[in-house]
């Protein structure tokens, strides 16, 4: 290929040069360029290799379909693999490299695999590999997976930087009334006209240039005509979106865009995200994203040298480099005609191969008139040269089929098989596209949605006529919005003079060269009939067993020969061979602009108390609890975690201890019925429960099992403070939600989250009353005669905080908790702190509550896993024989109340030295394998008993097993511990302390 | 995206909601017969087309709605409020409808 | 039919690839079969090709109403493991996983299954002690699993998001045995396998009527006629419930939803493992493919669809729970997303199962655990179908589960379908 910059013309501007560098070499370019154009004005062939058998690849294309020229731009952490050269921008500082080569694309090792492809045909890997059968030695997958390391090394096209990506993204949303996609001259006219009647318009084009097909043109009025729709695009108010892609359209109007805000720079700015999601919900969407032109099938059609005409026509008008000195443009459809003039006015040597047997005169006489030699009924049959091109054997139509004759040296082959109209977004939506045998294309079908297709992704071929389309389209998304317009009747798809010819492959009965489909992934017309052959005859089969479109362009040049390959094999129609489906996106988009914002630490939303920092300076180490960073432990100088909790525990048994529980969920429950409505939802009767009181409830899911658990206040005739657990917080106000809104309609209750607006804090231990005496205004409300066990109070703190308090424990200790409204939250905890720490108390966290909480055979959420029943649990007696209540029919099916279920117990270990794990599976001493008993889910260091505890469940309860030395297993840890189960309640069965 | 129309918050993201399930399931009394029960619970009629279903505005205004909805297209056709009285008095709100 | 074989593939090429045959007829349907399974899916093919197999079945047909393989055959991310472990889902899924061990040998077809480790993290301990009780029960019935720390997930996965993850990575419960295998060859390969033992596969040919006498079907209207049968077997994912209903069976414990898959450009090989986490309510999976793309997933699209194709949200969902964990791949772009129907069932596992009627079986509710299932829900769907009873490992999978209370629910979800996967 001898391309050149050529003096003048196109839309670079000279007077800004850029550097770059390919493969460690310094080149330059203009502002304007594309990556590819640049790298073709310097003369650059091979810039890729394909997927499979490492093949030589150059430019094939100007735009999105690119399939040959995939580089990796960027180095170390900003490498980005499989950037598509036609697309990239080109900016000064820009590197770029080879991709799938070792040790570079001009000369790669990998392109042994060439000389065995007849061995590597479509499916090949399916039937080998797998190792010799031989008396079932190779049984098994090692030999396949042996195989498969050299397979992923060879695959995988290029490679992403290990190192996390150091760019910021952002998502934005983005309403309007009418999305038009594309801005050639359909697009452009279309979003004219519906800004016009005062419609909200967003215009969105992929390019770095408004014009789409304008900007290829070279003549002076088509240039004037496009700016001057520019200015009156821009006049009538239409919001355009450059460098952004409508990657696909979902349901109600909504479309995904993906804007490239810097990647035609260096670095972005530091105020700048690297990409943007947009989602764009439009009321209505105008599809204007024109049409791709295809290659047809002939031997090595795929050497560097080959590509699209109308690529050829891209780098000379826009880019003002002419891609060849002796061109061949071979053709089935009139489109060619111009870019042949074009290039050969430009100084280029062309000559056409027409397959068509007649053409319009006027073509000829334009053909003639710029001195184009033209052939009629020829065709390339193959490609000579290996990286670049040499020249063509040619093949002319006989009476049935292709033959060859001659050859003819050329530097660039630019075909023409004709267009398929961008029909992806209106498929992304469901609808197929129709199969056009006239224009040899798949047309946009039918859709009841409020989308319409303009312009040549419609099928229409002259600028005119898409101008035309893009108003109708306008006026018609006008009208459906309520606004009075004049209706313009849309055109029909087509527009050339002479009918194209369906022309996919040019084979010849001796042809042996590789004749590519879809190049990329190195599949050939004969891997089509192979897979026909074979049965692989829908169009679904076909793409999966060839790859056929799975590459990164997405089928978008391949698909059609293919299909039109395989009807042809089966001696049928395109139609019943199937139609393509493409899913989003449209082009590729990075995940960096998907996740936007949300990642490291942002990945999800991070829920502190109003306690938090308070936590934190008074020495905490925080843990996770779902969204929550909450207290771990309280470590002094030199304590770990095992140290603190213990101490931590003990302080709390002897005197006080303080542990932030704002984390829980908390709900108002206020109504006339509010005591009807959570006597249905616990287990346990909530009827007679007197004001000034709290009670410990579980509820139950429909099916019987348990939901959650937690105290409910009683603090008026109508009103109910619940707290719920941490986890089941959102989960338990949906469902009281959903019940008086859908099931009991007739309850006049109202149900009010009130999680952010308490903070709360658990004063446990045999101190916990003094302290709280202390903190209150009037000490009188805390003795034990007016504030019993679960007793409830609404006071004041001193400084007149306005504070909740029920006595309740989940230590065992005499505990309460005490809420304020949450800003007074630190204020509060420097008051109980004050006192506590003067009471030789301390502050304690997570592990200390839940060591704690397995003394006393407490369940959580490790035991009540959504699998257990409240008779499981060792709870049995707080469902209610006596009234009804969610989940009091299924909680009685046959297998629920089966003897044998596991229940809680509590775990000690034989040995009293011993430590075992949560997660261990309880076996009987000599059956350590199979199902086993039970399982252990929770252990703690027990201060207060001096050994290991835990809880788990066994298979009928700790009665049957008492004595027994049982096996808690823990293969993938520990080993195998002997243990003794015992009743769940380790500490203090009787509760004399928390009475106390 | 799905776009539902909030009888209280107007159009809004499916996003914002949350789906419930099928409207049409009656929960029988608490203490009607398991298999009662067992049916309501389990079984589900698993409309393929318009159906009548649940969601519950859980980031808006939090009430639960009732939409029809194609299970195939996802196009909604109509959105109410679940709580009957509720929408009885939005319709009241509304005002009657204009005569034809 | 050509063995496949290196030595096959080692011909073909001296020979221009010409000796190659239809890996499976296209036989038109016969008047009666004994046995017709709907659905040429894995589970539908499978259960065909172990009918043959295991129970020297004659006279069967499969009848799909679109192409073979064509449903979430391939809409699925490929992986394979047995980490269940419900009593039922363990044995079976145990069977499974061994079945796929030597499936390419079995079937003489390279389903490229690689046992590349499936790598659960974890990031809190008590999510590490949830692990432990299941990796412990696999361990103890003799399948396998190992928990790796830190430091040995480093050195294994070096570019984890281990320094500024939201929720600290502080170890993974591993299951070396599990892996990929390659979708589309499982359903081409349990098809010639079928097709080998006389299995008819009959595509385009969807059932449109069940004829019911006394208490049995007779009879399947299809769009390419009536088919006499003498025993039906339905795996039909995404339309089980529209089966049922042609049954006369009424309602179903199943809910479908659509579940959208993703998969990136391809790249040079970074991660050999499947990975997977569930954390802070995300649920997430990746692996790579041998072709280098990046394959993933996560939860449901969250509302009942029969559109096989999901929303935005998820796609966003999706995209931030891969750059969580693996930050690097924030540069790297999203080629394809997809979506297929999940049949969600009201406990997350499924149904191989007789039914009301006396010679119609069921296979269904899957939710999105089917492709590791394939083998074993063939193998156990077959050994119903032939001896009318169920094997005693799927004692549980039949629709009065509920009725007596014995849900199978990994995830402690409850009956809300789309809570399960």
């Amino acid at each position: 290929m001898n391309a050149k910059r050529l003096p003048e013309g196109g839309l670079i501007d000279r007077s800004k040069p850029l550097w770059f560098t390919w493969d460690g070499k310094d080149i330059s370019g203009f502002a304007g360029d594309t990556l590819a154009s640049a790298l073709l004005a310097h003369g650059e062939g091979v810039l890729g290799r394909s997927f499979k058998y490492h093949r030589p690849r150059g430019i094939m294309s100007a735009g999105v379909e690119e399939s040959g020229a995939l580089v990796t731009v960027g180095e170390g952490n900003r490498t980005e693999p499989n950037v598509k050269a036609t697309t990239q921008e080109l900016y000064s500082g820009l590197v770029v490299s080879g991709q799938n080569a070792w040790p570079n694309v001009r000369f790669d090792v990998g392109a042994v695999n060439s000389l065995f492809n007849r061995f590597f045909a479509a499916g090949f890997y399916y039937k080998t590999f797998m190792g010799p059968p031989l008396r079932g030695r190779g049984n098994g997958t090692g030999v396949w997976m042996q195989f498969e390391k050299l397979i992923r090394k060879a695959a995988g096209m290029g490679r992403a930087s290990r190192e996390a990506d150091p760019d910021t993204y952002e998502h934005g949303h983005l309403f309007c009334d009418v999305l038009v996609v594309g801005s050639g001259p359909a697009g452009l006219s279309a979003a004219r006209t519906a800004a016009g009647a005062g419609l909200d318009v967003v215009l969105v084009e992929q390019d770095f240039e408004l014009g789409g097909d304008w900007l290829n043109h070279g003549d002076k009025s088509s240039r004037e005509k496009r700016l001057g729709l520019l200015a009156e695009v821009e006049k009538a108010g239409v919001r355009t979106m450059t460098r952004t892609t409508v990657f696909g359209l979902y349901d109600c109007g909504t479309a995904g865009l993906y804007e490239r805000v810097a990647d035609h720079v260096s670095r972005p700015e530091s105020s700048h995200p690297r990409h943007r999601f947009w989602t764009l919900r439009a009321r209505h969407t105008i599809v204007a994203t024109g049409a791709l032109e295809r290659m047809f099938a002939f031997g090595n059609n795929d050497r560097p040298g080959v590509m699209n005409v109308n690529a050829g026509r891209a780098y000379l008008n826009r880019y003002g480099v002419l891609p060849g000195e002796k061109i061949v443009v071979a053709t089935n459809n009139d489109s060619a005609y111009l870019a042949a003039v074009e290039l050969s006015r430009a100084g280029a040597e062309v000559s056409i191969l027409e397959t068509r047997t007649t053409i319009s005169s006027q073509l000829m006489r334009q053909a003639g008139k710029a001195e184009v030699s033209l052939s009629t009924r020829s065709a390339p049959m193959n490609v000579r040269g290996s990286r670049a091109v040499t020249g063509l054997d040619l093949a002319v139509t006989a009476h049935s089929g292709w033959v060859a004759k001659g050859s003819e040296p050329c530097d660039l082959l630019l075909v023409s098989g004709g267009w398929s109209p961008v029909v992806h977004l209106l498929s992304h939506r469901g609808v197929k596209p129709v199969w056009n045998p006239a224009q040899a294309c798949f047309l946009p079908g039918e859709t009841s949605e409020a989308i319409q297709m303009a312009g040549s992704a419609a099928g229409i071929w002259n600028t005119r006529d898409c101008l035309v389309s893009g108003h109708a389209a306008g006026a018609r998304a006008a009208k459906a919005l309520g606004c009075d317009l004049p209706q313009v009747e849309a055109p029909v798809a087509g527009g050339w003079k002479s009918a194209i010819e369906p022309v996919y492959e040019i084979s010849v009965p001796t042809g042996k060269q590789k004749c590519f489909v879809d190049p990329q992934h190195d599949v050939t017309a004969d891997d089509i009939r192979l897979a026909h052959r074979e049965g692989f005859v829908s169009v679904e089969h076909l793409k999966r067993y060839t790859t056929l479109g799975m590459a990164t362009d997405g089928g978008k040049v391949g698909n059609v020969i293919g299909l039109a390959l395989m009807a042809d094999a089966l001696g049928k129609e395109i139609p019943e061979v199937g139609t393509t489906t493409f899913r989003p996106p449209y082009t590729p988009v990075s995940l960096g602009a998907l996740r936007g914002r949300n990642v490291d630490e942002h990945f999800r939303p991070l829920r502190r108390t109003p306690m938090h920092n308070w936590n934190l300076e008074h020495g905490a180490t925080m843990t996770m609890a779902g969204l929550w960073h909450r207290p771990w432990y309280f470590a002094r100088s030199g304590e770990g975690l095992s140290e603190a909790y213990v101490r931590e525990t003990e302080t709390t048994r002897a005197s006080v201890g303080l542990c932030d529980v704002t984390s829980l969920g908390k709900i108002a429950i206020q109504g006339p019925d509010a005591t009807e409505f959570l006597n249905r939802i616990y287990t346990n009767p909530f009827a007679k429960l007197p004001i000034g009181k709290a009670r410990y409830g579980i509820m139950l899911r429909d099916d019987g099992l348990v939901m959650d658990d937690g105290t409910t206040w009683r603090l008026s005739e109508t009103d109910y403070f619940m707290t719920t657990t941490t986890a089941h917080a959102a989960k338990v106000m949906a469902w009281l939600e959903e019940l008086l809104q859908t099931r009991w309609q007739d309850l006049k209750v109202a149900v009010t989250s009130v999680s952010e607006q308490w903070a709360g804090s658990a004063v446990a231990g045999p101190r916990s009353r003094d302290v709280l005496a202390a903190c209150v205004e009037d000490p009188s409300v805390m003795e034990n005669e007016v504030f019993p066990f679960m007793g409830v109070i609404e006071s004041v703190l001193q400084g007149g905080v306005p504070c909740r308090i029920a006595r309740i424990s989940f230590s065992g200790e005499m505990a309460f908790e005490v809420y304020v409204p949450s800003d007074y939250g630190p204020a509060m905890m420097d008051m109980l702190w004050e006192q506590a720490r003067s009471a030789g108390g301390c502050l304690y966290g997570l592990e200390a509550l839940g060591a704690m909480r397995i003394e006393k055979g407490h369940v959580t959420g490790a035991e009540l896993d959504g699998r257990v029943s409240i008779d499981d649990a060792g709870l049995g007696k707080m469902a209610s024989p006596n009234k009804s209540f969610i989940g009091s029919v299924l909680r009685k099916r046959p297998e629920l109340l089966r003897e044998d279920r596991p229940c809680l117990v509590g775990i000690k270990p034989r040995d009293p030295g011993e430590t075992f794990n949560a997660g261990s599976i309880l076996c009987e001493k000599d059956k350590v394998s199979g199902m086993g008993e039970g399982w252990i889910t929770a252990v703690t260091h027990s201060p207060a008993l001096g050994h290991w505890i835990g809880l788990g469940f066994i298979r009928g309860g700790h009665e049957g097993w008492t004595g027994k030395t049982l096996v808690a297993a823990d293969p993938v840890r520990k080993g195998n511990i002997d243990v003794e189960v015992i009743s769940p309640h380790m500490y203090d069965p009787d509760g004399e302390r928390m009475h106390g | 995206m799905i776009r539902i129309d909030c009888p209280y918050c107007g159009e809004r993201d499916h996003a914002e909601f949350s789906y419930g399930g099928d409207a049409t399931v009656e929960y029988p009394a608490l203490d009607a017969p398991a298999e009662e029960w067992h049916d309501a619970v389990f079984l589900r009629e698993n409309v393929r087309g318009v159906q009548r279903e649940t969601w519950h505005h859980v980031n808006g205004c939090r009430m639960w709605l009732i939409v029809e909805r194609d299970t195939v297209t996802h196009e909604i056709h109509s959105v109410q409020p679940a709580h009957g009285g509720m929408a009885r008095s939005l319709n009241a709100h509304r005002g009657p409808e204009k005569p034809e | 039919m050509t063995r496949f074989s290196a030595w096959s593939v080692f011909k073909a090429g001296l020979s221009g690839q010409k000796n190659w045959d239809r890996q499976w007829r296209d036989p038109e349907p016969r008047p009666e079969y004994d046995v017709v399974i709907v659905g040429a899916g894995l589970h539908g093919l499978a259960t065909a090709y172990y009918l043959g197999k295991n129970h020297g079945a004659k006279n069967i047909a499969v009848l799909e109403k679109g192409w073979l393989g064509g449903g979430n055959a391939g809409r699925n991310t490929t992986i394979i493991r047995s980490n269940y472990m419900m009593p039922g889902n363990r044995q079976f899924y145990e069977h499974s996983l061994k079945l796929w061990e030597n499936l390419s040998h079995d079937l003489n077809y390279n389903v490229m299954f690689s046992q590349r480790a499936h790598v659960s993290l974890f990031h809190s301990p008590a999510a590490r002690d949830a692990a432990a009780r299941r990796y412990n029960l696999m361990r103890l019935t003799g399948s396998d699993g190992e928990f790796w720390d830190l430091a040995r997930l480093k050195k294994e996965i070096p570019h984890l998001n281990y320094n500024h993850a939201r929720f600290p990575i502080i170890g993974a419960a591993v299951q070396p045995r599990a892996g990929n295998a390659r979708h589309d060859a499982v359903a081409w390969g349990y098809a010639r396998g079928a097709d080998r033992q006389g299995v008819d596969i009959i595509q385009n040919c969807e059932v449109t009527g069940m004829e019911r006498e006394g208490g049995k079907v007779v009879s399947l209207q299809t769009s390419r006629g009536s088919i006499g049968v003498k025993k039906v077997g339905l795996a039909v994912a995404g339309n089980s419930s529209r089966l049922w209903q042609m049954a006369g069976l009424g309602r179903l414990p199943i809910e479908t939803h659509l579940l959208q898959a993703f998969v990136s450009e391809p790249i040079k090989p970074m991660l050999d493992q499947v990975v997977v986490y569930g954390v802070g309510g995300a649920h997430f999976y990746i692996s790579q493919s041998d072709k280098g793309g990046m394959v993933f997933g996560g939860d449901l699209d969250w509302y009942k669809s029969y559109a096989q194709r999901g929303n935005l949200p998820l796609v966003q969902d999706v995209s931030e729970c891969t750059t969580a964990i693996l930050p690097c791949l924030s540069r790297v772009r999203l080629l394809r997303h997809w979506a297929g129907l999940m049949d969600m069932s009201m406990d997350g596992s499924p149904f191989i199962c007789k039914t009301p009627l006396g010679n119609l079986y069921l296979n269904a509710g899957w939710n999105y655990g089917g492709f590791k299932a394939t083998p074993a829900s063939g193998w156990y769907f077959a050994d119903l179908i032939a001896n009318d009873r169920p094997d005693p490992t799927i004692g549980h999978f039949d629709l009065n589960r509920f009725s007596r209370g014995a849900n199978i629910d990994e995830r402690g979800a409850g009956p809300d379908p789309k809570l399960h996967g």
